[in-house]
């Protein structure tokens, strides 16, 4: 039997001619945290909507739980977060979580104790009898984080969850949504931060025009496309000034602007001769997913992006 | 499953969420739900109404409150149906919030419908009662039917003019609603006038359109003149509120699920 929290089959979307996902089939298993990654564009954001039923399927079986993803009776198990904030500025913080907990059928007597255990979560006690407009960004995502949990749900669909934020908010969202994790909740998200996907998923989907380029956990991803260690230098001429410059050394060079990526399993000759070359500008590190990332899905700048 | 069959308790829940804003604010709503009308009634009413007298055989005071009744409603559920209802659907992505849960469009149309109509008969309490006191109200036996009439007309006007927000692609397209649809309707629909002394194709338009038949529907029941087809009445009404509803759904679910 399929256990999977939610199973794509041949998902297709098109709109008019222009087909968005094309054909995509993915599983995605209990209690881990799932990361959709990808350029604009590339098709996040359809298959999000297609997975919240605000989207039809044009083709293919979409489904949370065992059930189509057109039937909103699923959403009694799913908690959603939207990019774009659509927190009700009427309300004060309280009664915004009341009433969206009316929509799940859930009381307001069952209700209250729930709110103050999510405000608490949501370090949003202090406030909760302030309108939503007087909050920060911050606090404004951690409360629709709260809203998506007021249902319980066993699914968290997050879209983009720290953009826009300052670190300091980001960090505390990184640390709750772990903290989710950990209560054995399954979380799917999206984002175009390759730190946050490193630090919070378990498992990856790049994505890329419509279609999966990869996916596995960020260490394979990693180790399978990237190799470990790189170089980043400005200041070099050319390209026959970088040919030169790692001459007879086991690199690959990638460029993009006025920086050479020079990628190899033993940077350290590289850096010694870079060294030697005062004009040059220099960073010796690992490589991260954002290497991955930006290798898979094309260095050049995208029109669309 | 059936996209048309409504879960009460989802339905009530958008309702509920309109009601909890609007009582935030109901003392300025209320201001503006008495002042409109009494104005309308102490100027039109009292000035116009010593000069004509009579119309239709009864005194033109409660002559024009049972038709300001009637447009108030219609004014108040389309008001509340293109502007709040767009500020709801494409400002505050309130609808798509309601979405991610186990609320469908069509329960939401339903929602903001029952709630504009709701508003319709705030207001129309409101005018109800300042009627009363300037004495538009002859018949306090029948009178009181005429509120959840008024609820009705509200329901008639709501569905409708939540299609029109479906389509609308900013707040400017809503002024060509007005002229085109609600404007003439004031105007031509008896609200100031018996519609008998228009020329007979304007009539003949008249008669298809709601708030003919919600005027035709509150005055008897408000005044001495006699009640005639009733359910011809409510069934236009009726119609128009369930047609209103379809179509605003299948707009609004075009709309917001691409």
């Amino acid at each position: 039997m399929n256990k999977a929290v939610v199973s794509a089959k041949g998902v297709r979307k098109t709109f008019g001619d222009r087909e968005v996902v094309c054909g995509i089939d993915f599983d995605i298993q209990p209690g881990i945290c799932f990361g959709i990654l990808g350029p604009n564009g590339a098709g996040k954001t359809t298959l999000m909507r297609m997975l919240l039923g605000l989207s039809p399927v044009t083709a293919g079986d979409y489904s949370i739980f065992g059930r189509g993803v057109s039937d909103a009776s699923i959403h009694s198990r799913v908690g959603v977060v939207p990019q774009q904030d659509n927190l009700d500025p009427d309300f004060s913080v309280r009664l915004n979580l009341k009433v969206y907990a009316g929509y799940f059928g859930i009381s307001a007597k069952d209700a209250e104790p729930r709110i103050e255990e999510l405000l608490e979560f949501a370090a949003l006690t202090s406030r909760g009898n302030d309108q939503v407009s007087a909050l920060s960004g911050g606090m404004r995502r951690r409360l629709m984080i709260a809203r998506a949990l007021i249902n319980n749900p066993d699914l968290i669909v997050l879209d983009e969850p720290t953009t826009g934020l300052d670190p300091q908010a980001r960090h505390l969202i990184w640390q709750r949504l772990r903290s989710l994790k950990s209560r054995g909740k399954t979380l799917i998200l999206t984002t175009h931060y390759m730190e946050e996907a490193a630090e919070l998923c378990d498992e990856l989907m790049v994505l890329d025009r419509g279609s999966i380029l990869t996916r596995g956990t960020p260490r394979t991803l990693i180790a399978e496309h990237v190799e470990p260690e790189v170089v980043a230098i400005r200041g070099l001429h050319n390209e026959l000034d970088a040919i030169e410059l790692c001459e007879g050394l086991d690199i690959r060079r990638d460029h993009v602007g006025d920086t050479w990526f020079c990628y190899g399993i033993d940077a350290r000759p590289l850096v010694a001769r870079c060294s030697e070359r005062a004009e040059l500008t220099f960073i010796h590190r690992p490589a991260s997913l954002e290497d991955v990332f930006l290798k898979l899905t094309g260095r050049d700048m995208r029109e669309e992006a | 499953m059936n996209p048309f069959l409504l879960i009460p308790a989802h339905v009530l829940a958008v309702w509920r969420r309109n009601f909890l804003v609007w009582k935030q604010l109901a003392g300025a709503s209320m201001l503006g739900n008495f002042g409109d009308p009494f104005l309308y009634l102490l100027g039109l009413g009292y000035g116009l109404g010593s000069y004509i007298g009579d119309m239709g055989g009864i005194p033109y005071m409660a002559y024009l409150a049972s038709g300001i009744l009637c447009s108030s409603a219609m004014n108040t559920a389309t008001f509340e149906s293109l502007y709040s209802a767009f500020t709801r659907m494409n400002q505050q992505g309130t609808w798509e919030s309601m979405l991610a849960t186990p609320v469908r469009i069509t329960e939401i149309i339903a929602g903001e419908q029952m709630w504009a109509a709701t508003k319709s008969l705030i207001s129309g309490t409101a005018i109800f009662l300042v009627a009363g006191l300037l004495g538009g109200i002859q018949q306090w036996e029948t009178a009181l039917l005429a509120l959840p009439v008024i609820f009705l007309i509200g329901l008639a006007f709501a569905g409708p003019a939540l299609a029109i927000c479906a389509i609308s692609p900013s707040y400017d397209f809503f002024l060509y609603y007005f002229t085109l649809a609600v404007t003439p309707m004031f105007l031509f629909c008896g609200v100031f006038y018996p519609i008998d002394t228009l020329p007979a194709f304007v009539q003949m338009l008249a008669q298809i359109l709601p708030l003919t038949h919600a005027v035709a529907l509150i005055r008897p029941l408000l005044t001495e003149m006699p009640l005639t087809m009733p359910w011809l009445h409510i069934g236009v009404l009726a119609l128009y509120a369930v047609a209103g509803f379809t179509l605003a759904a299948r707009l609004a679910a075009r709309r917001l699920l691409r």
